[in-house]
This record gives structure tokens, C-alpha cells and sequence, in this order.
């Protein structure tokens, strides 16, 4: 085939997908499938469950080491060596364990979403500024009082970096367990190319790229709505343009 | 219990040895090394070997294409923001849904090519960052001190600057290799190579468990292994911070 007719070929396929997401993921003459609406609601209920669990172990967990300002080589240490974990091969080894099912889906979820926010809380709470914490002890403020009132604030936009990280690879790994045989997300329709021909994986692909990015801003939207004002201002005097990459800010200096 | 037991037992190949050697396999017990000596020259160690040559051609070709747009940026500090915003983007999309965009491409499809472009956008975001980070916090009085001996910005460039980034540059590469060989897994959807496709292999094959242990943990243990040679190599290149913590 010469490259002009390939390039049409894709082109077609680009619009049969999307002719797919309109038709909310049905397909002629196949009565039985989930909707794609449905599907997106699965992925997201399964990470949003996920993430639910991991932000309840790894918060506390993180700020409070941070707060006492010991187990760093802890808490930094996970974080590298979460980095190195390949989710296939957890989720993979999660299913000889286990066998297929939510269960080991969200037990690997969570083991990869941890690790980024334990770091990241620890990092935050830990490097707020000494000077400021002895100021608010000076004032009188109890030791709930300093975190909840200086150190939480401060340590806002690293905070949701962390959680920002670990949404990202939940919502991708959440597809990726289809993979591994877990059927009840949008992954189901790229693991089953037979049922849903190209046009379906594609416009399944699309969807995920589209949910991932979402998720993202959604959350980038949480973070600037949680920090505080005086935070913000400065950031803007100093010309910060790391908004968009705030996921990646602590993983890349702080830990490296 | 799953979904995808079959109606017959799994499927276990029998090379010519008696059934009654395959009592584990049959089983599906949770590691028959039985199976991993007899299938490590056939299976395993080529899948390893992929995977690292995907990993390696990945990385480089991602270090080529970031450092010129990180040298780029040092010298223009336009070309951050559009450069960030992209890779940003395509670091955000999931893998699996960016292999499966970039298949029905021309002169894309099933192939190696299709594997490495979508590996190769998930490095450009870090390394970019990291070198372009390096760089800017190279001290001013440095930077001037290397103008007052007389050296050309180029010479300065390359006999001053970038030697003070390579920590900076060269943790960036721990972060791409790792999240490569991550990734590197799920390529095997559209490039039949690399530890992926022992692991679904083995999930097609009736979540055959040995396979799934064996594969995804040698895959767990190259990303730890790169990730370790990767910080020897730095402390070898770079001498001085190890003085300066001390």
C-alpha cells in the first residue's frame, strides 16, 4: 500500500472510532455490551476506591512522619523503589497469588499509589520551613495546631502533587488490569479487539487518554482551590511555570 | 473462580518428557522451577534480552531528542513552555490507550516502531525537565567565572555547565529507565517482545502461575537492577558530590 492510501486508511479508522464513542460503545448486531458511559464509570469507581484506600493509609502516615521530622530513609526510599515496580508485573504477580479479581486489582493499586504520596507528604510537612514552625510554637500553638494550621498549608502543593502522581498511574493501571484478565473497565474493550474490531480499541483508547487527562485537571482544579492564598501570590511573583508538571516536581528534585 | 478457566486443564507442552514430569504444571502450583530451567533459554532470558534492548533503544533516542530541546531551552527560555506543555500531555495519556492510538498510524501497525515511539514520549517529559533543572541551577558566579577565563560559551557550555547538571541529568535517566522498563511490559500488546508477552502469555494460558511469578518478577528485578547501576554510574561520574556531603 502506498503511504496516501495508508494515511486514509487511519483516517477512517480515527472516524470509525469515533463514530463508536458516539454510539456509546455499541456495535451492530452485538446486543450485549456494556456502554461506554458504564464502562468509564467502572474504571473510575474502581480507582477512585483505590485511591480512597491508598489516601487513607499513606496521608496520615506521611505527615505524621513529617511531622516528627524522622523516617526518612523510609519514607524517601519507597519512593524510589516504587518507581522501579513495573504495574503489569505487580498485577501479574498479584493474579498467581490471588487469582483474578478486585480484590488483587485494588491490592495492586494501592501498593503502587502509596508509595508517591507517603514521599511526597513526608517531603511536604518535613521541609516546611523551621523558622515558621518555632514562630507558630512561639505563639502558643499546640503541636494538632502547628500541622493543622502551618505545616498542612504550606505543604499543599506538594501534598497533591504526590496525590496527582499516584491518580495518574492508578487510572492507568486500573486499565491495564484488564490485561490481566479483570473484566469492568475501559481496558475490558482494548483486551477484546475480536468483539469491538479497531474501531472500538481506538475509540476505547481515546476515551482513557481523554478520562486520564480529566482526572488531572480535575485535580490540578482541587489543588489550586486547597492552597493558600499567600502561597499562590508567591508562587506568581517568582514566575513558578511548574503548574502543569506538579506531579512530577517532588520525584524529580526532592528524592533524586 | 476466574472467568477464564477453561473447560480443559491448561495447556502444558510437553517437550518430549514424560506427563508425569509435569505433575506442578498440571497443578498450576505457585512456582514449578521445573518449568522455569526447562523454558529459561527458550522463553525467559530471550524475552529479558528484548526487554532490555527496548528499554536501551528507548532511552536513547529519548536522551538524544531531550537534550537538544533542553539545550534549546537553556538558551531560549521560549521554547520551555510549549516544549513542557506537549510532553506533558503525552505523558499523562496511559500506555495502554497510547500504544493502541499510535497502531493504526501509517507505517506504524504491530511493530517494534509503534513500541518504541510511545516508550520514547514517556521519557521526553523527565529527561527534558531534569537537564533544563540541571542546567538553570548551575551558579551565575560559575558561569562567569568560566566567561573570565576566557572560555567561549560553548566551551563553557560543555566543560562547565553540563558537567555540574550531570547529577540532575543523570537522575532523570534512573526515572526514565525505570518508568521504561514499565512500560516496556505493556508493549507487548503491539510489539511481541519483552517480558510482556510471558506474562500474557501465561494469563491466556489459564493464569498459569509459574510463568506469571517468574516473568514479572525478573521484570521487577530489571528496573531494580537499572536502577541501582544507574546510581553507581552517577557516583562514578561525578566525584565532587560525594566530597561535598561528607
Amino acid at each position: 500500500m502506498d503511504p496516501g492510501a495508508e494515511g486514509v486508511t487511519a483516517l477512517h479508522n480515527f472516524i470509525d472510532a469515533f463514530r463508536f464513542i458516539g454510539r456509546n460503545g455499541q456495535i451492530p448486531g452485538e446486543p450485549h455490551l456494556p456502554t461506554l458511559v458504564h464502562l468509564t464509570f467502572k474504571t473510575l469507581e474502581i480507582a477512585g476506591l483505590a485511591m480512597a484506600i491508598a489516601l487513607v493509609i499513606a496521608l496520615p502516615l506521611g505527615v505524621w512522619l513529617g511531622h516528627i521530622h524522622r523516617g526518612s530513609f523510609i519514607a524517601i526510599n519507597l519512593g524510589n523503589v516504587w518507581r522501579a515496580l513495573p504495574s503489569l508485573a505487580v498485577l501479574a504477580i498479584g493474579v498467581a497469588f490471588l487469582g483474578i479479581g478486585l480484590g488483587n486489582v485494588l491490592l495492586a493499586l494501592v501498593v503502587l499509589a502509596a508509595p508517591p504520596m507517603i514521599t511526597n507528604a513526608y517531603v511536604a510537612i518535613d521541609e516546611v520551613d523551621r523558622d515558621l514552625v518555632d514562630a507558630a510554637r512561639g505563639m502558643g500553638m499546640t503541636g494538632w495546631q502547628v500541622l493543622r494550621d502551618v505545616e498542612l498549608p504550606l505543604g499543599v502543593p506538594l501534598i497533591m502533587a504526590g496525590v496527582r502522581t499516584a491518580a495518574l498511574f492508578v487510572v492507568s493501571t486500573t486499565t491495564i488490569s484488564a490485561l490481566t484478565g479483570y473484566s469492568g473497565s475501559l481496558g475490558d474493550i482494548i483486551n477484546d479487539e475480536t468483539s469491538y474490531h479497531l474501531a472500538g480499541v481506538l475509540g476505547a483508547a481515546i476515551c482513557i487518554a481523554a478520562l486520564a487527562l480529566a482526572v488531572e485537571f480535575a485535580l490540578a482544579g482541587v489543588q489550586r482551590a486547597l492552597t493558600p492564598r499567600g502561597l499562590k501570590l508567591t508562587a506568581r511573583l517568582e514566575g513558578d511555570v511548574a503548574a502543569p508538571l506538579a506531579p512530577l516536581a517532588p520525584l524529580v528534585t526532592g528524592v533524586g | 473462580m476466574s472467568p477464564l478457566v477453561a473447560a480443559a486443564g491448561p495447556v502444558i507442552p510437553t517437550f518430549g518428557g514424560s506427563p508425569s514430569s509435569f505433575a506442578c504444571e498440571r497443578a498450576n502450583r505457585l512456582f514449578c522451577s521445573h518449568w522455569v530451567s526447562q523454558n529459561w533459554g527458550k522463553v525467559l532470558w530471550p524475552a529479558l534480552r528484548q526487554h532490555v534492548v527496548l528499554t536501551l533503544i528507548a532511552i536513547s533516542i529519548g536522551f538524544v531528542i531531550s537534550t537538544a530541546l533542553a539545550l534549546l531551552a537553556y538558551r531560549h527560555r521560549w521554547v520551555e513552555r510549549p516544549v513542557i506543555a506537549v510532553t506533558a500531555i503525552l505523558y499523562t495519556i496511559p500506555s495502554l490507550a497510547l500504544f493502541e492510538l499510535l497502531e493504526p498510524l501509517p507505517g506504524f501497525g504491530l511493530s517494534r516502531t509503534t513500541a518504541e515511539v510511545a516508550l520514547v514520549s514517556y521519557t521526553l517529559l523527565i529527561l527534558f525537565r531534569n537537564t533544563l533543572t540541571g542546567l538553570r541551577e548551575v551558579p551565575r558566579e560559575v558561569r562567569e567565572a568560566a566567561e573570565g577565563m576566557g572560555m567561549s560559551p560553548r566551551q563553557s557550555l560543555i566543560r562547565v555547565e553540563l558537567p555540574l547538571a550531570l547529577p540532575a541529568i543523570v537522575a532523570g535517566l534512573r526515572i526514565a529507565t525505570v518508568t521504561v522498563i514499565a512500560l516496556a511490559t505493556i508493549a507487548a500488546l503491539v510489539d511481541n517482545e519483552g517480558l510482556g508477552v510471558p506474562i500474557l502469555t501465561a494469563i491466556s494460558n489459564d493464569v498459569f502461575k509459574t510463568e506469571l511469578i517468574a516473568a514479572g518478577g525478573m521484570a521487577v528485578l530489571l528496573a531494580l537492577g537499572a536502577d541501582a547501576l544507574l546510581v553507581v554510574v552517577q557516583r562514578l561520574l561525578t566525584p565532587w558530590t560525594r566530597a561535598r556531603k561528607v
